[in-house]
């Protein structure tokens, strides 16, 4: 294999365990805090998907109705799952390709307490009703506040790990996190200038309003899509996909185009959420171009990850590790494709205000998203406790009852939403509307049923993952409290002789 | 100078990006392409992630004992 310019750098490094070497105990927490909150998220989630076919599970308890439980939802498995998971495979990434301990190592504990107070208190808060009423940035404004602080301090950790790297090159993964930390901070700022109330009030006003406010909010919430649940998890895919195949990247020129393109391309792209509506049509087609260009280093990418197999294809045979990578890159391609589309205003007429959508947002989130992060755990977890993992087997069931289940929910809500749109804007021979709004609700009974199993089958998995993640951890853990109990006695037994 | 005042030009705000997008996006390629030297250059960075690799394979994931 080649070797860096700078791969003989100290390699007195080599004799120290990685475990020694760097912190991997905040990677654990992040790591174990992502299932966590992704066990629940997705229960979340399943069940709002149930309420949605059948209504009686309100049980007209307010709390867990629809509308607060939502939020709970996008936020668990957004933040909690997504967040967690970032944290954790970016604080491995940037120390294992910087050859660098992470830099302050309390201020990195404190992003751990902070943001998961911040995703805790953020489910409280929306169940007790309390909302900004903003997509994906629901919390209200002294939790914004919170995150602000958390994420000053996780952009300090990361730069100055950064900056006392031993390789003289910053790889592109890291490139790609610096873009996700740098932008979500500008995304969060700006959507959440807000005048409190007062300040024991959790309520608080926009600082816009009218079709500015909305168009700061999809400025914003596109942008999460961007860079919290694209660029972010590309740097997860630029090194979990190479180390688990055991061979670099295809290109790494490409990776520096995919890179600038897309960075460049999304800021752009928000205003596709707002067509036909008050914004000026000017924006709306500005914001189809850049989506319709931005296919382009989508697929770039993907290209570039999918082809790191190349010559190595057996490796799927053997291994669902890397089942579950090339499998979200595949639907990370689908979703990028789907997306150009749903953004020209003609496709978006009948796509808009239907369930294509929400069918889309998860063949993104969970093919993608969720996908490269289980790769990306199963592959990291055995490494941070110097173990292997307790059952691969699982990990097949695992990787077969995802799959399926994303199946299940997006041709679910393909068919949802297409018959949603053609039912909603048909007219007779007269001129009035073909069907009521209550016929297009009978319709969409049995897609709900199909994307509640499809749910159902993904949680199953996620489930799996847990026991499995236990499993392996727990002996490890068990065997470290032994040791250090029978050190104690040995001291005590050694102190009373003395 | 008229130029100058072509590009301060409001109404041409949106040429003077495009050419300027367009040229850097155009500059990046060249500046990734053109050079056999920096293309190996480059292209050596794809093993950063090999460089720390632990000696032993234990954790390749086989089933457990």
């Amino acid at each position: 294999m080649a070797q860096t310019p700078s791969a003989d750098v100290d390699r007195s490094r080599t004799q120290v365990a990685p475990s020694e070497q760097y912190n991997y105990d905040i990677v654990k927490k992040f790591a174990i805090m992502s299932i966590v909150w992704g066990v629940l998220g997705m229960g979340v989630g399943v069940w709002i998907a149930s309420q949605l076919a059948f209504p009686f599970l309100n049980f007209d308890i307010p709390q867990i109705t629809f509308g607060r439980f939502r939020p709970v939802h996008t936020t668990l498995v957004i933040f909690g799952f997504g967040g967690n998971a970032l944290f954790a495979t970016s604080y491995y990434i940037v120390q294992r390709t910087c050859q660098a301990r992470l830099f302050g190592p309390k201020l990195a504990e404190f992003t751990f307490w902070g943001w998961n107070l911040a995703v805790a208190l953020g489910v409280i808060t929306y169940m007790l009703g309390y909302t900004q009423g903003r997509e994906y940035a629901e919390f209200t404004w002294q939790i914004d506040l919170l995150i602000t602080v958390v994420w000053v301090a996780y952009f300090l950790v990361y730069l100055m790990t950064l900056l006392r790297r031993s390789q003289p090159h910053i790889y592109v993964a890291n490139w790609f996190f610096m873009a996700f930390i740098l932008a979500t901070a500008i995304l969060h700022i700006f959507n959440n200038l807000a005048i409190p109330v007062s300040l024991f009030s959790l309520e608080s006003y926009s600082l816009f309003s009218g079709v500015q406010d909305a168009m700061t909010q999809w400025w914003y919430g596109h942008n999460a899509v961007g860079f919290f649940l694209t660029a972010a998890f590309l740097g997860m895919m630029y090194y979990f996909v190479p180390k688990q195949a055991g061979r670099p990247i295809y290109s790494y020129r490409l990776s520096i185009v995919h890179f600038w393109a897309l960075v460049f391309l999304y800021m752009w792209v928000g205003a596709h959420h707002l067509h036909w509506t008050a914004l000026p049509d000017w924006v709306s087609t500005l914001a189809a171009t850049f989506s319709i260009l931005l296919l382009l280093p989508s697929w770039g990418g993907m290209i570039n990850g999918v082809m790191t197999l190349s010559g190595a294809w057996h490796k799927l045979r053997t291994d669902p590790i890397m089942l579950f990578m090339i499998t979200s890159l595949s639907f990370y391609g689908m979703a990028t494709f789907e997306g150009p589309m749903m953004s020209l205003k003609s496709v978006n007429a009948l796509s808009h205000y239907t369930d294509w959508t929400v069918g889309h947002v998860h063949s993104g989130a969970l093919g993608w998203v969720a996908m490269i992060t289980f790769g990306s755990l199963y592959h990291l977890i055995p490494r941070l406790w110097d173990t292997k993992l307790y059952s691969i087997r699982l990990v097949y069931v695992h990787f077969f009852l995802a799959t399926i289940g994303i199946v299940l929910y997006i041709t679910a809500m393909w068919v949802a939403g297409i018959g949603q749109g053609l039912m909603l804007r048909a007219f007779d021979e007269y001129g009035n509307l073909s069907y009521t709004f209550i016929e297009t609700v009978v319709f969409l009974h049995q897609p709900y049923v199909v994307r509640a199993l499809g749910g159902g089958l993904f949680l199953a998995g996620m489930l799996l993952m847990a026991y499995n993640i236990y499993k392996t951890v727990e002996p490890v853990r068990r065997e470290a409290a032994r040791q250090v109990a029978s050190g104690r006695t040995e001291t005590t037994a050694s102190a009373s002789r003395a | 100078m008229d130029l100058w005042y072509w590009i301060t030009d409001l109404n041409n705000s949106k040429m003077v990006a495009l050419l300027l997008f367009f040229s850097t996006f155009v500059g990046i390629l060249i500046y990734l392409f053109s050079s056999r030297k920096r293309s190996e250059r480059l292209e050596s960075y794809r093993f950063i992630p090999f460089d720390d690799d632990e000696p032993d394979q234990k954790h390749q994931d086989g089933k457990h004992p």
